[in-house]
């Protein structure tokens, strides 16, 4: 029996380019950068003090006012998530369609940990602080923090609480998931509910990610790793993968949901397909805790696994979207594992990295990243990687630089990489009725 | 029966709770009445209304990793080094010669396990950060620092000067998928790994895709299950203002969670972790493995009501049990065990309860029920796999160790616990389900004795 198939039959997402799918996509064709100084909260002592931020976005804009009063105190990202969902839910064509078992229809995400409730925090931890002895007093800090925090900015914090709130919105009843593997997270959550859709766990699928670590928590956490670009007087070029003089990547947020769906069940409602999902490998490098495998073992395994998972080889690939975050590292042994698996032709291979404009969204960046690859297949145009102006050896790919580049797209290869060593990739391919 | 070539088994486990360490000294204790709730001791709770919890003592991570690794358990926090001590435990159990095992001279011969071939799927929480650790950093970074009146954070300070006082890798400690990570690199896993964070039903989630990636042939061992401690002064705080805890035991802490109980009041925090092998069956029998029990169903739903509130009707916990039977082949009538989460909390009770009667019908009242939270409390994304395998065991053992301080069972929830004394069982077949107490997720797996 041949497998089901698995087709894309709507997509949205609220990213820091823009609230929709067009509007976004044209200033990512046209190179335009979504980073600029923080906004939302004062970072302006921090090593980094710039980030690519939702500017806008208003939770209402996007729902009855019915669902936004039961939906309201969400946290940022869930809001994002919320948001993004329903703009794939009508794409997709499923809020008209009569007749949908909900019980077969799922959700996966790949969904960030809500932000932390900063300001109450740190001031129960100051009041909580003994100064004479240095060191906690839990009662002081027990008795504060019981005042300050609140019931559901913390029960809103559960990175599985966008998952539900999306059930709750469409009523969905199919399987429930949550993955968060860092800034893998959203393509390994399409990578599984792909598998669950092919085994007949599900016939649809609401998959994607979101995530906002633009937070004090999140800049100090990145920043104390050295991770993020500190280039706070240029930052609009402060994203640069792949080119020689990249210092780190930038934090972006957002929410890319894309509707999944069994292509006999997409055919019976008559859906459009936007495209199929045909391949998928998850990797772990099971190396080191804060080092890729300077091999880069991990990526080349699941590139392979999700190449042959197509049922294709290389050379059928016109375009990867790398993970491409900026750091040193990262760009680095991601060039040479995508030279391990094209071997010859890995030079002839388009590659390039959407988080030149919209920095890194973390546990959603896999599944926006998805989306334009979808697009670049809609429209036979490759988005190009803004900032690249100093060729570096240890990268030397046709990282389509700095404009957009006109071009047959068929067949993408979608990459992410996240901390831990967590490999995910994912083949997505142009929708033939014969497959 | 289930039509696929690839049937998967359960070969080892290895849980961590208050009451044990490793699967033989935790189910003993079990059945043996034992319980780990007991006053904090890890930090003053005197403030809290609820003071009690389900603490693991008398571990230490360096005996569970490598010589070389010893350095990295500096940067686990307490949900990790509970993961990586289950690790430890499950593979010994499954006989599994890992690289870990190699490299500490416990076993003879070289690895026997294929890394490419070897997953995990390892479920997490929201990992609280080391509350001294954060607060005494973001204690430096005050305005005023010595009139203590007018002492107040400043974030221009933390900027500056303040955040130097975290290690450079904070937050590696607290990203969920470090658990997988650090469990993946000690016994080199290279396989589809997978982090799942869905709360109480993370683990019963990892299990089941883990099941799903041996079936397809992507892996033939996964390590998989779920670690969390919410045994600290953020993770009580965070359940205190959910109202979830009981509150009126801090005085008789061994009888605080009373799952199914007619007078239950509430659940009561704790940390723990539980890693289960799963094996494709042809790969168990060629080394010769031990088989626990086979994994033969899995089934997961969503709460469709409220994303807080558990349904009165135990709908998503219906759904998910029904999936799972189906996925088993198995009509409700075969199955002679359920292994109910019982968190002790009214209204969670109430609804697991009514997803039991809805599925088994006039049975529901006789079909045993193991539940195990009266002694070990509720950890979050460990719960669930330390349920797994204390079920997987007690129809390896034919024995159902019963619920702490379920006395007499709330004639509204209509349910058979096993309380008293352990009861012997020949259950053929068993559903394990949970249910995420935030977020409205639900999972059920299938287990089903063994016979060669």
């Amino acid at each position: 029996m041949s497998r089901r198939r698995v087709v894309i039959t709507g997509m949205g997402w609220i990213t820091p380019l823009g609230h929709d799918i067009e509007t976004a996509w044209q200033r990512i064709l046209g190179g335009q950068s979504g980073i600029a100084p923080i906004t939302i909260f004062n970072a302006t002592t921090f090593p980094t003090q710039f980030s690519a931020e939702v500017k806008g976005f208003k939770l209402a804009d996007f729902l009855a006012r019915d669902e936004y009063e039961r939906h309201k105190d969400v946290s940022r990202q869930a809001g994002f998530a919320l948001a993004a969902a329903r703009l794939a839910w009508n794409d997709s064509g499923l809020a008209e369609a009569n007749a949908i078992d909900r019980t077969m229809v799922g959700v996966y995400l790949g969904g960030g940990e809500g932000p932390m409730d900063f300001d109450h925090f740190a001031t129960a931890s100051v009041e909580g602080w003994d100064y004479g002895s240095n060191a906690l007093d839990t009662r002081r800090w027990a008795d504060m923090a019981g005042r300050l925090l609140q019931e559901i900015v913390e029960a809103e914090q559960d990175p599985n609480m966008a998952a539900g709130h999306i059930a709750q919105l469409f009523s969905l009843e199919g399987p429930n998931f949550n993955t968060l593997t860092a800034c893998a997270a959203s393509t390994q959550a399409i990578g599984e509910a792909t598998n669950m859709i092919r085994r007949g766990d599900a016939q649809v699928m609401l998959s994607g990610g979101c995530h906002s670590m633009i937070h004090p928590f999140g800049v100090t956490g990145f920043n104390r790793l050295t991770a993020l670009s500190t280039r706070n007087d240029d930052c609009t070029s402060a994203s640069r993968p792949f080119d020689r003089t990249r210092d780190g990547f930038v934090l972006g947020e957002g929410a890319g949901m894309l509707i999944l769906e069994e292509l006999d069940h997409a055919r019976a409602r008559g859906a459009k397909v936007l495209a199929e999902i045909t391949g998928y490998g998850s990797t772990a490098d099971a190396f080191r805790i804060t080092d890729i495998h300077e091999d880069g073992r991990g990526g080349i395994a699941a590139m392979q696994m999700a190449i042959a998972d197509a049922g294709l080889t290389p050379h059928a690939i016109d375009y990867v979207s790398a993970h491409g975050t900026g750091t040193k590292e990262n760009d680095k042994i991601e060039s040479l594992a995508i030279k391990r698996v094209f071997q010859d032709r890995a030079h002839k291979v388009p590659v390039s990295s959407v988080k030149s404009m919209m920095g890194h969204l973390i546990a959603a960046a896999g599944a926006c990243e998805l989306i334009t690859c979808i697009l670049a297949i809609r429209d036979n145009v490759l988005p190009p990687t803004i900032n690249y102006q100093h060729p570096d050896p240890d990268c030397d790919l046709d990282y389509v630089p700095n404009k957009k580049r006109e071009t047959p797209v068929q067949t993408c290869l979608s990459n992410s990489f996240g901390f831990g060593g967590q490999n995910d990739t994912l083949v997505v391919t142009e929708f033939a009725e014969a497959g | 029966m289930r039509m696929n070539e690839n049937r998967v088994v359960i070969t080892g486990l290895g849980v961590v709770t208050p009451v044990g360490v490793g699967i033989t000294e935790t189910f003993d204790a079990l059945v043996e009445r034992r319980c780990g709730i007991d006053r904090i001791q890890s930090f003053d709770p005197s403030h809290f209304a609820s003071q009690i919890a389900g603490e693991v003592t008398g571990v230490n991570v360096k005996d569970c990793v490598p010589k070389s690794y010893r350095k990295a358990t500096k940067v686990m926090a307490r949900d990790i080094v509970l993961a990586v001590i289950a690790a430890y435990h499950a593979v010994k159990d499954a006989g599994l010669r890992t690289k870990c095992l190699v490299e500490r001279g416990e076993v003879e011969g070289g690895i026997n396990v294929d890394s490419t071939r070897f997953g995990a799927n390892i479920g997490a929480g929201l990992i609280c950060a080391d509350l001294n650790e954060v607060t005494g950093a973001l204690a430096t970074a005050v305005e005023h620092p010595d009139a203590p009146e007018n002492r107040a954070f400043s974030l221009l300070k933390w900027g500056n000067e303040g955040m130097s006082n975290l290690t450079p890798l904070w937050l590696l400690k607290f990203l969920p998928n470090m658990l997988a990570c650090h469990v993946t690199i000690v016994h080199d896993c290279q396989a589809p790994s997978n982090t799942i964070t869905c709360g109480e039903a993370s683990s019963h989630l990892a299990i089941g895709e883990a099941f799903r990636t041996i079936e397809r042939g992507a892996a033939d061992i996964c390590i998989c299950g779920g670690a969390e401690s919410k045994v600290n002064p953020m993770g009580l705080m965070r359940q205190s203002l959910l109202h979830r805890l009981a509150t009126d035991a801090n005085d008789n802490p061994a009888s605080a969670c009373r799952p199914f109980d007619a007078d239950r009041t509430g659940t009561v925090i704790s940390e723990g972790s539980g890693l289960i092998i799963l094996e494709q069956l042809q790969h168990a029998k060629a080394r010769n493995a031990t088989i626990y029990a086979e994994l033969v169903g899995f089934g997961a739903s969503a709460n469709r009501s409220d994303w807080l509130k558990p349904q009165a009707d135990g709908r998503a916990l219906t759904l998910a049990i029904t999936k799972a039977l189906a996925d088993a082949g198995q009509p409700p009538d075969a199955i002679e065990l359920v292994n109910a989460a019982g968190v002790g909390t009214r209204a969670h009770d109430a609804s697991e309860a009514a997803a039991v009667r809805n599925v088994f019908g006039d049975r529901a009242s006789r079909l045993p029920v193991l539940a195990t939270k009266g002694a070990l409390g509720v950890n979050g994304a460990g719960s669930g796999a330390i349920d797994v395998a204390v079920t997987a065991m007690a129809m390896k053992r034919g024995v159902v160790p019963p619920s702490l301080n379920t006395e007499k069972v709330d004639p509204a929830c209509g349910l058979d616990v096993v309380r008293g004394d352990p009861t012997d069982s020949h259950a053929e077949l068993a559903v394990s389900v949970a249910s995420a107490l935030s977020g409205g997720q639900t999972a059920a797996l299938v287990l089903r004795r063994f016979g060669q």
